[in-house]
């Protein structure tokens, strides 16, 4: 058994690593409460964009724009969001497993894809197994406003059309409740399944001419695209990340009670032990 | 007096929703009023200030390119940037504009990079603008 001194010194540090567990679940939390709000304030956007894009898609046929038409496939784009640090439970391990798997299933060369990760763990990933990296992006705030992920969007939306791909995917998680993330895969580009259902049947002038707005709408509805899933993605991660410190504080619980009760133990031993030693003691000087 | 709702929206949420008398706009293809009744249209913006009248007094806010949305008696405006002349960052739009300026003497006008140093000078000398009237 081990000594009284060695199960008092593991009770504290379990107990130290119970206290920074739990302070980054709190964290995690209020961290998700925030990211939860992101979302929801991004909502409107996305439905009024979607809501004129798929108008015009569906107002009359004959529109024409090249991020409206799949082209042959030569050449396809990935982009995954993954964290930063790690700690976040399965979080990032699910979704680099699915865009491994599609890779390996839809590619046999490596000239045919590339990948833009998102966060240091996607990075180091992408690294260790040599997959092409056309653009790496880490340090992604947790509170991200538009402005900073423009570039992001927009790098990835100009490499289709300058046609250095020919299609684009996003992996990441999908939030969908604080103890449960999916991950999704969505093609971006081309824009080929918009939903196309127009409650109000207005129909629109355009001004100057429907293929002048759409050069300006579809970029942004694009890059309002990645932006949404990094925003979702970014509530997946304080979820997953919530839930892996609250396990861990379990654990914790667990572990320290089970010591303190060979703790107990040890020292009644201890006790017992001596008082026998001690009447022994008594016994042989009669 | 007729109004339309004006509402406001970019990625990072609602800027603003309320009922105005005329909504005045620069689109790309040149400056548009738009009074209620108007029939639906679409149209692309330019980096600009947006004027909307109510009871004779007129408020701005700088938006930073994105497009308007029409219907008889509502005008949307859905921008990349939007912001109210109070939440403008001077301090900021002074130092972007001073930086767009710095980056279009160093690089040639074919560049990309001279493209985008342009469109950051617009916005900073439009956000300028708006927050000084």
């Amino acid at each position: 058994m081990a000594s009284l001194r060695d199960l008092k010194s593991r009770i504290t540090s379990t107990t130290k690593t119970k206290q920074i567990t739990k302070a980054m679940e709190m964290v995690s939390a209020s961290k998700l409460n925030k990211a939860e709000l992101n979302a929801k304030s991004f909502v409107p956007y996305m439905e009024k964009i979607q809501e004129v894009v798929g108008s015009i898609a569906s107002g009359n046929t004959d529109v024409d724009h090249p991020m409206l038409k799949s082209r042959p496939v030569n050449k396809t784009g990935y982009i995954v969001i993954t964290s930063d640090r790690g700690l976040a439970g399965p979080y990032n391990t699910n979704v680099l497993r699915k865009m491994h798997q599609t890779i390996e299933k839809n590619h046999q060369s490596k000239d045919d894809y590339v990948v833009i990760p998102i966060g240091k763990v996607g990075r180091d990933f992408c690294k260790k197994r040599e997959l092409p990296i056309a653009k790496e992006i880490t340090g992604v705030p947790d509170q991200p406003s538009f402005a900073e992920i423009k570039e992001i969007a927009n790098y990835a939306v100009n490499l289709f059309a300058d046609e250095e791909v020919d299609e684009l995917n996003l992996f990441y998680n999908h939030f969908i409740s604080a103890i449960s993330q999916e991950v999704t895969e969505k093609k971006v580009l081309p824009l080929t399944d918009i939903d196309v259902e127009t409650k109000q049947s207005s129909m629109y002038e355009y001004e100057p001419n429907q293929e002048q707005i759409l050069e300006t709408l579809l970029p942004q509805y694009a890059e309002s695209l990645v932006y949404g899933a990094l925003l979702d993605g970014k509530a997946s991660e304080h979820a997953s990340r919530m839930t892996a410190m609250r396990n861990a504080t379990d654990n914790a619980d667990d572990i320290i009670a089970d010591l303190t009760l060979s703790y107990n133990r040890a020292r009644q031993a201890a006790i017992t032990q001596e008082i026998s030693e001690i009447v022994s003691g008594a016994a042989a000087l009669e | 007096m007729k109004t339309l709702t004006v509402s406001v929206v970019t990625p990072d949420g609602p800027v603003l929703e309320e009922s105005y008398e005329m909504v005045s706009v620069k689109a790309e293809g040149g400056e548009l009023g738009i009074l209620p009744g108007h029939i639906p249209l679409v149209a692309p913006l330019t980096i600009s200030a947006v004027r909307l009248k109510k009871e004779g007094k007129t408020d701005k806010i700088s938006v930073s390119g994105g497009f308007l949305e029409v219907r008889p008696d509502q005008v949307t405006i859905l921008a990349q940037a939007a912001e109210n002349p109070s939440d403008i960052d001077i301090d900021r739009a002074e130092a972007a504009k001073k930086r767009a300026e710095e980056r279009l003497n160093q690089v040639k006008s074919e560049e990309i990079d001279f493209k985008r140093a342009e469109l950051a000078l617009q916005r900073a000398v439009n956000r300028l603008d708006v927050a000084n009237q």
